[in-house]
């Protein structure tokens, strides 16, 4: 089952490391995770996409609990959550229709078109991992020069916070 | 007052109350030595090898429960300490092994004798530092003591660059320190005592499994009076031994791999199994799917992480165990049922049927040493009362099986990571902190050699540690586990063109014996210890094909142990 952590740590050198460390170290499986800064500069929050049963995942919140430099943690996927992820795709469209079409397409998805050149067009898509994955299929595959993906940032909805 | 780095340093760790330092110098720490040499106040005790450095300050640490201090220097000096910060991560020692690093400005420059040791170390430490500022020095120590020795214990390395301790900086000692991250539990949640509680007086087949957690958090005591005031028996892990009397006739020695029948056959058969400061380990479990098939468990640690890590739990109580004793005591105190006293008794003559076997009798000899022997012997001839530590393998498990401990802190033994050279400075540090005691060191001939350097150190600090070798001219463990499961194909297993330990001994300037009679075994051991200002190294030439018994063989179950040739009889079902 696809599970998204999110957590607060020390903004430190280092800190990134121990938490990549412990999931190579201990096995688990890691399929994205992003960290920046908070608004509070002292204070990173990640979000790390990863897959288990209930049993994987309660060590995995264990394990990351005992990291000295996480302050708190939450499973976003437990409860209603948004998670939204940024994606640049570089498309060759070298004719008007080809350009057209495009057009439409992005239309379509609420993506933007962010530079048009002779060569083709950057698309900025945003939206969770169903709507990017539905995007780059509908994409001719031949056209797709260059991908790439943020990986989910997450948020919980509604009163609930992961906050100091 | 402005100081210096290196002057902070050993400032600090007097005002800590650090009492010793195991170190080596080097380039990168020059500044830190001459501090201890212009500064003075810690004692520093000059290892031959920065592994002993480590295996010291761990041994100093399990035998007082203060954090062990070692002082290093940067590339090989802070590689050569990583096994002995791992073999304190694995059984949870405090320890605070300070390592010397090269100036900031070459940080990453790939400098002499630079190694990232924070890098190196993260996964093998609770958690580590590097200094980049010395303005930070003195709380960032005091964050390191305070890490190491609180919660579930651990190393820290504090990794300080050469500039650092040329750098000044105001200094006053940090009373303490707050971290927002990190909260250790001490008291455990009420409700689940109670719920452990009902549990425990509702059992009709209890037992309860102990391990290193309760010596580590000095909950002995508490131990010992609630398992008396239940009745219930008790096994302790490899770890644990010490915490609860061994010759208590509730004591069901060891289990696991290596463990008596009473006490695997107890964990087996038992309907309420109460696990306190222990974390499931494979050597103590056998085969998980045959774990204990019809137990309720409770589960005591104050890392939640250990808990439900590798088998489910019913109860789990994530507290310190001293804490969580205090309140189940309490509960008992109050709760209307008491245990239903013929379930126990009925319980309790089932467990001396298997303890009326004898799991452990071995086959005497006049021809040869028996290992058992001469551990059983030193247990008469020091009154069960000795310091004993170990390296790893048979006479490992030996020493564990047939040299019963009544009082913790007696015990030092490597056992999460097994790491062979842990015995020698593991002494060393455990008479540094028990000066009049007898610390004896139980070893093998291939063991010993992994840090037999040390001999040197003992010299130079007056250590008069009893070194017990068990030369059977094999790797003893190794060749037993060719012998079971590769039909005896013992590959590399001989220790050929071994040294003549007893001129090794003298060259050393100790004294060395040689003891391959069984009569003259009692007769030289009462020799050696009588010698309270001397090291003695006596080399036990043993029976070859001695065999640690019983055994829970890899895929077998508690129930489902092989026992001693001797007592073949009982080997029939396992076939």
């Amino acid at each position: 089952m696809r599970r998204i952590i999110s957590l607060l740590l020390e903004n430190e050198p280092g800190a990134l490391s121990r938490v990549a460390g412990l999931f190579s170290a201990r096995g688990f499986n890691i399929e994205s995770l992003t960290v920046a800064a908070t608004d509070d500069e002292t204070v990173s929050r990640m979000t790390i996409v990863t897959h288990g049963d209930g049993g994987i995942l309660e060590q995995i919140v264990k394990q990351l609990n005992k990291l000295v430099d996480v302050i708190k943690l939450m499973e976003v996927s437990d409860g209603e959550h948004l998670d939204r992820e940024l994606m640049l795709v570089k498309v060759r469209a070298t004719s008007a229709s080809s350009r057209d079409e495009m057009d439409r397409l992005v239309r379509t998805f609420g993506a933007r078109i962010v530079e048009i050149t002779r060569q083709g067009l950057i698309v900025e898509v945003t939206g969770n991992d169903e709507k990017l994955k539905a995007f780059l299929d509908v994409v001719e595959s031949g056209s797709v020069i260059e991908v790439v993906r943020s990986g989910p940032s997450a948020i919980s909805r509604g009163g609930k916070a992961l906050k100091l | 007052m402005e100081l210096t780095g290196a002057d902070i340093l050993v400032q600090f760790l007097q005002d800590e109350g650090v009492e010793f330092v195991f170190g080596y110098p080097g380039g990168a720490v020059l500044h830190i030595y001459d501090a201890l040499y212009q500064r003075g106040g810690v004692e520093h005790v000059l290892v031959r090898h920065e592994q002993a450095a480590t295996h010291a300050a761990d041994g100093y640490a399990r035998a007082t429960g203060k954090p062990g201090v070692a002082l290093v220097t940067s590339g090989p000096g802070a590689t050569n300490a990583v096994t002995g910060i791992a073999t304190a991560h694995m059984d949870s020692i405090p320890m605070v092994v300070i390592t010397g690093q090269v100036a900031t400005p070459l940080i990453g420059n790939d400098a002499f004798q630079e190694v990232d040791i924070v890098g190196i170390s993260r996964p093998c430490v609770k958690h580590n530092f590097l200094v980049k500022d010395v303005k930070d020095l003195a709380v960032t120590l005091k964050k390191a003591f305070y890490i190491a020795n609180s919660g579930r214990p651990g190393p820290v390395v504090v990794d300080i660059p050469k500039d650092v301790t040329a750098a000044k900086a105001h200094y006053e000692y940090p009373q303490s320190v707050a971290i927002r991250s990190y909260n250790p539990v001490s008291k455990p949640h009420s409700g689940q005592v109670r719920k452990a509680v009902n549990m425990l007086l509702r059992a009709r087949r209890p037992m309860i499994y102990t391990g290193g957690g309760v010596v580590l958090g000095n909950a002995s005591e508490e131990l010992t009076q609630m398992v008396r005031q239940l009745g219930f028996p008790i096994t302790n892990t490899l770890m644990g031994l010490g915490a609860y009397p061994a010759s208590d006739p509730q004591f069901l020695g060891m289990l696991g791999m290596h463990g008596t029948m009473e006490a695997n056959m107890a964990m087996h058969e038992c309907d309420v199994l109460m696990a306190i400061g222990a974390r499931f380990d494979d050597r103590v479990t056998g085969e998980l799917d045959k774990f204990s098939p019809s137990a309720k468990i409770i589960h005591v640690d104050v890392d939640p992480a250990s808990i439900a890590k590798n088998v489910p739990v019913d109860v789990p109580i994530v507290g310190e165990v001293g804490e969580v004793l205090k309140q189940c005591m309490t509960e008992l105190d109050q709760a209307d049922r008491k245990v239903d006293p013929e379930a126990l008794s009925a319980w309790w003559s089932q467990i001396d049927d298997w303890r009326s076997q004898q799991c452990l009798a071995y086959e005497a000899s006049d021809e040869f040493i028996k290992p058992q022997m001469v551990l059983e012997t030193l247990h008469r001839l020091t009154n069960g009362d000795a310091c004993v530590t170990t390296d790893v393998g048979q006479h490992q498990m030996w020493a564990a099986q047939y040299y019963g401990f009544d009082k913790p802190r007696r015990w030092l033994t490597s056992g999460g990571l097994g790491t062979m050279g842990f015995g020698l400075p593991a002494a060393m540090g455990a008479q540094f902190a028990n000066r009049d005691s007898t610390v004896a060191c139980v070893t093998g001939e291939a063991s010993i050699q992994m840090c037999i350097q040390e001999l040197s150190t003992c010299l130079q600090y007056d250590l008069p540690i009893k070194v017990i070798n068990l030369n059977n001219r094999y790797l003893g463990m190794v060749r037993q586990w060719q012998e079971f499961q590769y039909k005896s194909r013992y590959s590399h297993s001989y220790m050929d063109a071994l040294p003549d330990f007893v001129a090794l001994a003298e060259a050393y300037g100790h004294v060395g014996m040689r003891i391959d009679n069984p009569a003259d075994v009692e007769g030289a051991l009462k020799e050696a210890l009588a010698m309270k200002d001397r090291l003695v190294f006596m080399d036990f030439i043993t029976d070859q094909n001695e065999n640690v018994y019983p055994m829970v063989e890899a895929g077998r179950g508690h129930h489902e142990m092989r026992y001693s040739p001797y007592q073949s009889f009982r080997n029939q079902e396992l076939a």
